[in-house]
C-alpha cells in the first residue's frame, strides 16, 4: 500500500453493465412509481398517531400530508436553488485570480 | 491502565509515530486508538485530578455519561479514519491526525473551562495539517483561513472564561446559560466551531480542500467536540432552536447547486449539525438525547460518505459532479457503502439516522414548536434530495463519464465496510445507542406510523427528483463557484481596501505633492529675498544707509518744521 502507486490509474473495462441497457432504467423507474402509489394508500390501512398534541397541528393527520409535503418541499427547493444560481454563480477559478 | 489521561495515549503516541519507519508506523497507528480505548474503559466516572496551578484550582478530568459517549465515539472515529489512511506514506497526516483525535478526546473530558481552552486551541492547530497536506496554493490559503477563524474561536473562549472567572470565581464547566455578557462570548466561541450561520464558511471552504483522508478526520472531531460543549453549557437555551432551524434550512439550497461533491457533503454537514443544535435548544431530556445520538450517528455516516467520496477522489483525481458519473461499474463496493451512508443520513428505517433524527423532531412536536417542526421536515426531505440522492447519483450513476478505474484500496474498503455495518447495526438495534445516552430514553422509533410516514416523505422527495430530472428542470451540474458569505471577507473587504488605495492613493499623493510644492515655492521665495543677493540679505554700502537716514530726516523736517 503506497499513496503514490495506483493513484488515478485508468483501466480498460469493456463489460456491459446493468444500466447500460435503457430497459433496466425504465424498469427501475416504473418499480419506483409503483412503490410511491402503494405508499400513499398505505395511509388508509392503519390508525395514525399524531406527532403533536391533539389540536396543535391537525394538518399533520390529513391523507397524504407527509407525501405531499416531501414532494412540494423538494420541488420548491430545486426551483429556488436554480434561481439562486443567477445571483451566486461565478466561474470555477473566481477566487484564484 | 486507567490511570492515564484519556487523551494522553494518542497525544504522546502520535509523537512516537513520527519517529517510526513506515511499516511499524502503520501497526502502531492502529494499536494507539485501541490501547487508548481500553484505558478509557478502565477510568471510573467522576471528576478527578484537581491541580493547583498559578493560583487556579484546575480540574483536569471529568468523566460522566455525556463525556463518555463522545469519548467512545471519538475512539471509534479515530480507528476507522486510521484504517482508511493506512495506505499513506505521508508521516505528517497520520501523526497530526491522531494528535487531533487526542485533542478532541481531551476537550470532551476537560473538567473545567481552562483545560477546555487548551484542548480547544490544540484542536485548531493539529487539524489544519489535514488541509495543508494536500499541497498547492488553494489548500494553503484555505487552511490558513480555517486556522485564523479557529484560533479566534479559542481566544473568544479564553476571554469568556476569564470574565466568567472574575464574575463567579469558578472555572467549572457546567451549565452556563445566557444570563450574562461573557456567556455570549463563550457561546460565540462554540458557535464558530459548530458552524453557526455566518460563521459556517470555514467548513465548506476547508473540508473540500483537504486530502482524501484528511476530510475523514476533519469531519469527525471539531464540530462534534463543539456540539458536546454546547450540550454541556447551553442546553435548553431557546435561541439555539432558532439558530439550529436556520442551519437545517439554508445549506440545502447551496448543496443543490454545488458541483464539488465533498463541498455538497460540507453543506449537508451544517444541515445535520442544525438538527443537533435544535435538539440542544429543546433542552435536557429528549432534546439533548436526540442531539447527541444524532452526533454519534453523524460521525459514522458522514464519515462514511466522506470516505466514499475520498476513495473516488483518490482513484479518479476528480471530485466535481460535472466530471464524474458511471463509477458503479468500476467501484461497486465503494458505491454500495456510499448508498448505505446516504440511506443513513436520509433517515431510512433500519439505518442509523432514522433513530436519532426522529428523536429531535419528536422533541420539537412535544414542545409544540410547529414552525420549527415544519422546517425540520423540510430539511429532512431536502437532505435526502441533496445528500441521499445527489451524492451517489452524480458520482456513481448519472451519465457515464467514461472513467474506468480500480476499486478503492483494501484498507479504504475495510474502513468503509466497518462504518456501513455500524450504520445498519445502530439503525436496526436502537437500544444499543439509546443505552449510551445521557438521559433515560422513553421513545420507540419503530412504530407503524413513523415508518410509513417517513417512507412517504422520502419516496415523494425522490419522486420530485425523478420528475424534475426526467423533465430536465433539474439544474445540471456546472463547473462553477457559488458565492457564500465568505465573499465579504475574501472579495468585498480586500476589494474595498484596494479601491481605497486606488482612489485614495492619487488624492493622497496630490495632497502631499501639492503641499510640498507650496512649501517649496515659499522657501524659494524667502530664500530669494534673504540669500546673499536678495533684497534683505545682501550687504548694503554705508553710503546707502547714510542716504536713507538723510531722506528720513528730510521728510521729518518737512512735516514738523
Amino acid at each position: 500500500m503506497n499513496d503514490t502507486q495506483d493513484k488515478h490509474e485508468t483501466i480498460k473495462d469493456e463489460r456491459e453493465h446493468m444500466f447500460d441497457n435503457p430497459k433496466n432504467v425504465q424498469r427501475l423507474i416504473r418499480g419506483f412509481f409503483v412503490c410511491c402509489v402503494l405508499l400513499i394508500f398505505a395511509d388508509l390501512l392503519f390508525h395514525r398517531h399524531l406527532s403533536f398534541a391533539e389540536g396543535v397541528m391537525p394538518v399533520e393527520g390529513w391523507f397524504g400530508f407527509y407525501a405531499f409535503y416531501g414532494f412540494v418541499a423538494c420541488v420548491l427547493l430545486v426551483l429556488a436553488a436554480t434561481q439562486m444560481r443567477k445571483v451566486l454563480m461565478r466561474s470555477e477559478d473566481y477566487y484564484d485570480g | 491502565m486507567g490511570n492515564i489521561h484519556p487523551a494522553m495515549i494518542l497525544l504522546a503516541g502520535s509523537i512516537l509515530l513520527a519517529l517510526l519507519p513506515v511499516k511499524s508506523r502503520r501497526v502502531v497507528s492502529l494499536l494507539l486508538p485501541i490501547f487508548s480505548f481500553v484505558n478509557l474503559l478502565a477510568i471510573p466516572e467522576g471528576t478527578m485530578w484537581h491541580v493547583s496551578w498559578a493560583g487556579f484550582d484546575l480540574t483536569v478530568l471529568r468523566v460522566d455519561r455525556l463525556s463518555l459517549l463522545f469519548g467512545y465515539l471519538f475512539h471509534l472515529a479515530a480507528l476507522i479514519a486510521t484504517i482508511y489512511s493506512l495506505h499513506l506514506d505521508d508521516k505528517l497526516q497520520i501523526t497530526t491526525g491522531l494528535m487531533y483525535a487526542g485533542a478532541a478526546i481531551g476537550a470532551v473530558f476537560a473538567g473545567d473551562l481552562l483545560i477546555l481552552f487548551i484542548f480547544w486551541e490544540l484542536l485548531a492547530v493539529t487539524s489544519v495539517f489535514q488541509v495543508w497536506a494536500r499541497g498547492g496554493q488553494r489548500a494553503l490559503d484555505s487552511g490558513t483561513r480555517y486556522l485564523l477563524l479557529h484560533i479566534a474561536s479559542g481566544l473568544l473562549l479564553l476571554a469568556g472564561t476569564a470574565l466568567h472567572y472574575l464574575n463567579t470565581g469558578s472555572l467549572a464547566f457546567d451549565h452556563i446559560g445566557l444570563g450574562s455578557t461573557y456567556a455570549w462570548l463563550i457561546l460565540l466561541a462554540i458557535g464558530i466551531k459548530c458552524a453557526f450561520p455566518l460563521f459556517h464558511t470555514w467548513l465548506v471552504d476547508a473540508y473540500p480542500e483537504a486530502t482524501p483522508t484528511g476530510t475523514v478526520f476533519l469531519s469527525a472531531f471539531t464540530t462534534k467536540a463543539a456540539i458536546y460543549a454546547l450540550a454541556r453549557g447551553f442546553a435548553g437555551e431557546e435561541v439555539l432552536i432558532v439558530i439550529g432551524g436556520v442551519m437545517t434550512m439554508f445549506p440545502i439550497f447551496f448543496a443543490v447547486i454545488e458541483n464539488d461533491l465533498r463541498r455538497v457533503l460540507g453543506y449537508s454537514m451544517i444541515n445535520q449539525i442544525g438538527f443537533m443544535v435544535v435538539g440542544i435548544g429543546l433542552g435536557p431530556g429528549m432534546g439533548v438525547n436526540g442531539a447527541v445520538a444524532h452526533a454519534f450517528n453523524d460521525v459514522i455516516f458522514k464519515g462514511l460518505l466522506f470516505m466514499s467520496m475520498g476513495a473516488v477522489l483518490y482513484r479518479t483525481g476528480r471530485m466535481n459532479g460535472s466530471e464524474l458519473g458511471g463509477l458503479y461499474k468500476s467501484m461497486p463496493w465503494t458505491c454500495l457503502c456510499c448508498i448505505i451512508g446516504a440511506s443513513s443520513i436520509s433517515a431510512f428505517p433500519l439505518f442509523s439516522g432514522f433513530i436519532s433524527k426522529s428523536m429531535v423532531m419528536q422533541a420539537a412536536s412535544n414542545g409544540g414548536y410547529v414552525v420549527v417542526w415544519l422546517a425540520l421536515l423540510f430539511a429532512s426531505a431536502g437532505v435526502f434530495h441533496h445528500a441521499g440522492i445527489k451524492i451517489p447519483f452524480f458520482a456513481f450513476y448519472a451519465h457515464d463519464s467514461g472513467i474506468r478505474c480500480k476499486e478503492a484500496p483494501l484498507n479504504m474498503r475495510i474502513a468503509m465496510t466497518i462504518a456501513a455495518v455500524l450504520c445498519v447495526f445502530i439503525g436496526s438495534n436502537p437500544s444499543f445507542l439509546y443505552g449510551l445516552l445521557p438521559y433515560p430514553v422513553e421513545y420507540e422509533p419503530y412504530t407503524t406510523t413513523h415508518v410509513v410516514l417517513q417512507l412517504q416523505v422520502l419516496f415523494y422527495s425522490a419522486l420530485a427528483f425523478t420528475v424534475l430530472k426526467l423533465t430536465n428542470i433539474y439544474p445540471p451540474e456546472l463547473a462553477s463557484t457559488n458565492l457564500d458569505v465568505d465573499w465579504f471577507s475574501r472579495r468585498m473587504f480586500p476589494g474595498v481596501v484596494r479601491s481605497i488605495v486606488r482612489v485614495g492613493g492619487p488624492i493622497k499623493d496630490g495632497f502631499f505633492n501639492g503641499g510640498k510644492a507650496v512649501v517649496r515655492s515659499f522657501i524659494g521665495f524667502v530664500k530669494s529675498r534673504h540669500d546673499g543677493q536678495g533684497l534683505w540679505g545682501r550687504t548694503w554700502l554705508t553710503e546707502n544707509s547714510v542716504l536713507v537716514v538723510v531722506m528720513f530726516l528730510a521728510v521729518y523736517l518737512l512735516f514738523f518744521y
